[in-house]
């Protein structure tokens, strides 16, 4: 047991730290990912294309940087550390790990390249109006013509869909076999004739998820991952990997010292509210449960690189992650006071000349509140992680 | 013990509730936000001619003798319908510094412009470094000749757009943040110095950024006893929470049945995921405390007569409550809704929103955890 870093690993940090300050693009408007252009979003992805870095996890022969857990911690740290853009999990973290385990070989040639430089983007086709926690309910047809299948049905929810090239989209292609046994993984192209992606506004305003129709889409046949019928375990596998990227410490302890900061500026009886001792102590324990997942989170990494998971305990970075971002921006919007009140509005155009007074901080805060609030609802709701960890871990 | 409405009561709740149900649903509440004033004033005027604007004021002052159970009563409909007209602003807050503390004149002046709805009011109070502490006030008003000038800055003052009146708290003495030294004066919004910029709040409303910049007002512009107001401040917000208590109460009663109609329909795993007891216990919890809510509102509003130590601790109290449940029930009707909870095309999330700056509104559960202790 030992949790500190060698020689090698602080050259890494210092390596990596040189690297992002010398190369990480200046971009415009980063407060919501749907206010930001296309190019913005995938500007730094296409730099660490480049470098060799964008897909650390995936295996060497597919460009991953063959790091060690410490140095892909380190690597999180310090872009969290530089606040630079996340980079888009739907193709380096969902589908290119599906395709470069499942997909053949002609389909890893065809579609790892354009994930890995970030020429495609990728969408998520799995919610469906009535499939949300129950995904295995899905309704999405399939059927085979020749070497096409038609592909007819509605997906929702679908991130960033208005500017996706690809939909990954689990369809069903047998319509009497049992429900978890009868669902195929295509890869559509967002292109193909009979495809309308509607947005969904939240209610903070922002334009982020949409609707995707399906109207008799011919999807070749060649472009269905494994075999037919089996994509449930390829979905199962992609929404592990979901789950383990989804704790975002790093960024949570970003958002943390933000939220210190508010507190050391915002003002209680003249005093700095940090130095109040009740608002203190709600940021210590913020903290505290943050510094409890971290640990968690690397020794689920540990065991992940011994070559087990990832498990169902990823239903904890889950549960807990997500509860953690939705307190700091809770606590965030208790720091501003008054000003949490201020609507600021999304997009351009109508964003640029609005009146938002307070300090510079107190911008967004209530509206990220509300959007945090999805955290706890999608990539399966936290309800859904209890029943995993109840049934799969402690075997109830 | 009496928990009973009167008949006259009753009778107010079904006219507004008529009223609302047929004139204000979530669509033409969405409109209204949305357009350019974003109030409506033909809603305003038919709140007046229905005599709600009349409601707490007394006989004598052109009102129709209701109390602080009206206001409740009105409070919680309007809050089951997200009203975003400043019935709290100009009625309960304004009305209420002119109830208790007006001339005759200034009652005889102003009061038949809020009973008529041709006047809105609007008060500012809050500093950008006030937080929520009444008496921290930068804002000044010097004496001059017979009457003051005022220069400071006001922020997020709620419904100022659609006002021409407004009333101002400012320190005519002491320090920055002493009780002694804090006086209310009535300000048109339309005189010399006065500037304001408007911008929408995340609950659907608006607001202004006021600045004051030697602005001149009369002696009769000074709202009860100069240099003394801390505590008509305290008096009157504290009606304002009461009646806030009230409309939270009604946005969490209308998330709570939206959340269980919802469960018994929308169906996972083949059953209505009502049926799954995690669920139900989440929405016996978010029952339990919109109840609390509710008895917190009563308790408040038959206490706002009672001497200044008590009317503190119950209306700290009722905040602390409301503000807490708020919370919960807002974040667990989005929860339980999924997705859909989380869109702007359904009402749930507007629900939530108003619930979580109602929590802000005159001090959060943290304010008021404070001020109740100290006041125990």
């Amino acid at each position: 047991m030992d949790m500190s870093f060698s020689a090698d690993d602080l050259a890494f940090r210092d390596e990596v730290r040189t690297f992002i300050n010398d190369n990480y693009p200046r971009v415009t408007n980063t407060r919501s990912r749907g206010d930001m252009s296309r190019d913005d979003m995938l500007a730094w992805h296409k730099v660490l294309a480049k470098k060799g870095w964008v897909a650390p996890h995936w295996p060497a022969e597919h460009g991953g940087a063959g790091w060690t857990i410490t140095q892909r911690y380190i690597w999180n740290e310090e872009c969290a550390r530089a606040e630079t853009t996340p980079l888009l999990p739907f193709g380096l973290s969902m589908v290119g790990p599906v395709i470069y385990t499942y997909g053949n070989e002609e389909q890893k040639k065809r579609f790892l390249p354009g994930i890995y430089n970030g020429e495609d983007w990728w969408c998520q086709g799995y919610s469906e109006p009535g499939a949300g926690s129950d995904l295995a309910s899905l309704k999405t047809k399939a059927v085979r013509e020749g070497d096409h299948y038609i592909i007819n049905g509605q997906k929702t929810w679908t991130t960033l869909a208005q500017f996706a090239d690809w939909m990954f989209c689990l369809a069903r292609t047998d319509p009497d076999a049992k429900m978890q046994e009868s669902i195929s993984f295509f890869l559509i192209d967002m292109k193909t004739p009979g495809i309308e992606v509607r947005p969904i506004i939240t209610m903070d305003g922002a334009h982020e998820v949409n609707e995707v129709y399906l109207d008799n889409v011919k999807v070749p046949a060649e472009n269905m991952i494994g075999e037919e019928n089996k994509g449930w375990t390829y979905a199962k596998f992609l929404l592990g990997n979901e789950r383990s990227g989804i704790a975002g410490v790093a960024r949570s302890k970003k958002a943390v010292e933000r939220l210190k900061n508010i507190a050391g500026s915002e003002l209680l009886d003249g005093e700095p509210l940090i130095n109040d001792g009740e608002f203190g102590r709600k940021i210590a324990e913020v903290e505290i449960d943050l510094s409890a997942l971290e640990v968690t989170e690397l020794r689920t990494l540990a065991a992940e690189s011994r070559g087990q998971g990832p498990g169902p305990e990823s239903s904890i970075l889950k549960i807990k992650g997500t509860e953690i971002q939705q307190r700091i921006t809770e606590l965030a919007l208790e720091a501003v006071g008054n000003y949490a009140f201020v609507y600021s509005p999304h997009g351009k155009g109508e964003g640029d000349n609005a009146f938002t007074p307070g300090p510079e901080y107190s911008i967004g805060v209530a509206q990220n509140y509300q959007n945090m609030r999805k955290t706890s609802i999608y990539g399966g709701s936290n309800e859904i992680q209890h029943n995993i960890i109840a049934k799969m871990v402690l075997g109830l | 013990m009496d928990f009973s409405f009167t008949e006259e009561q009753t009778l107010l709740r079904n006219t507004v509730q008529s009223f609302l149900q047929d004139k204000y649903d979530f669509d033409t509440r969405r409109k209204i936000s949305a357009s350019a004033d974003g109030w409506s004033k033909e809603i305003w005027g038919q709140f007046a001619e229905l005599g709600l604007l009349a409601a707490p004021f007394s006989e004598e002052q052109g009102g129709l003798g209701g109390g602080p159970i009206d206001t409740m009563i009105l409070m919680e409909e309007f809050g089951r319908h997200l009203v975003i007209e400043p019935f709290m602003e100009t009625v309960v807050i304004c009305g209420g510094f002119l109830r208790e503390a007006g001339t005759a004149a200034q009652q005889e002046a102003h009061i038949p412009g809020i009973v008529g709805g041709e006047n809105v009011w609007a008060f500012g109070y809050a500093e950008p470094q006030g937080r929520y502490n009444l008496a921290d006030l930068v804002t000044t008003a010097k004496a001059d000749g017979d009457g003051y000038v005022i220069n400071g800055y006001k922020a997020v003052v709620l419904g100022a757009p659609w006002a021409d009146k407004l009333i101002i708290s400012a320190r005519t003495s002491g320090g920055q943040r002493d009780a002694d030294g804090v006086s209310l004066f009535i300000v048109d919004k339309s005189a010399a110095g006065v500037s304001t910029r408007d911008y929408p709040t995340v609950d659907g409303r608006r607001a202004s950024e006021v600045t004051l910049e030697n602005v001149k007002v009369g002696a009769d512009a000074v709202i009860g006893e100069v240099g003394k107001a801390l505590p008509l401040i305290e008096k009157v917000t504290d009606q304002a929470i009461a009646a806030l208590s009230a409309e939270a109460a009604g946005g969490m009663k209308e998330l709570n049945d939206a959340t269980v109609e919802y469960c018994k329909t929308r169906k996972q795993f083949g059953v209505p995921i009502g049926k799954f007891q995690v669920l139900q216990h989440r929405m016996v919890d978010m029952f339990m405390a919109y109840e609390q809510s509710v008895s917190m509102t009563y308790m408040v509003t038959l206490k706002l007569g009672e001497g200044e130590e008590e009317r503190r601790k119950a209306a700290s109290g009722a905040k602390v409550q409301i503000g807490k449940a708020g919370r919960f029930v807002g974040q667990q009707a989005v929860q339980l809704h999924g997705g859909m909870g989380m869109t702007d095309e359904l009402n749930v999330g507007h629900y939530f929103k108003r619930l979580t700056m109602i929590d802000t509104q005159f001090g959060n559960v943290d304010h008021h955890l404070t001020r109740y202790s100290a006041a125990a």
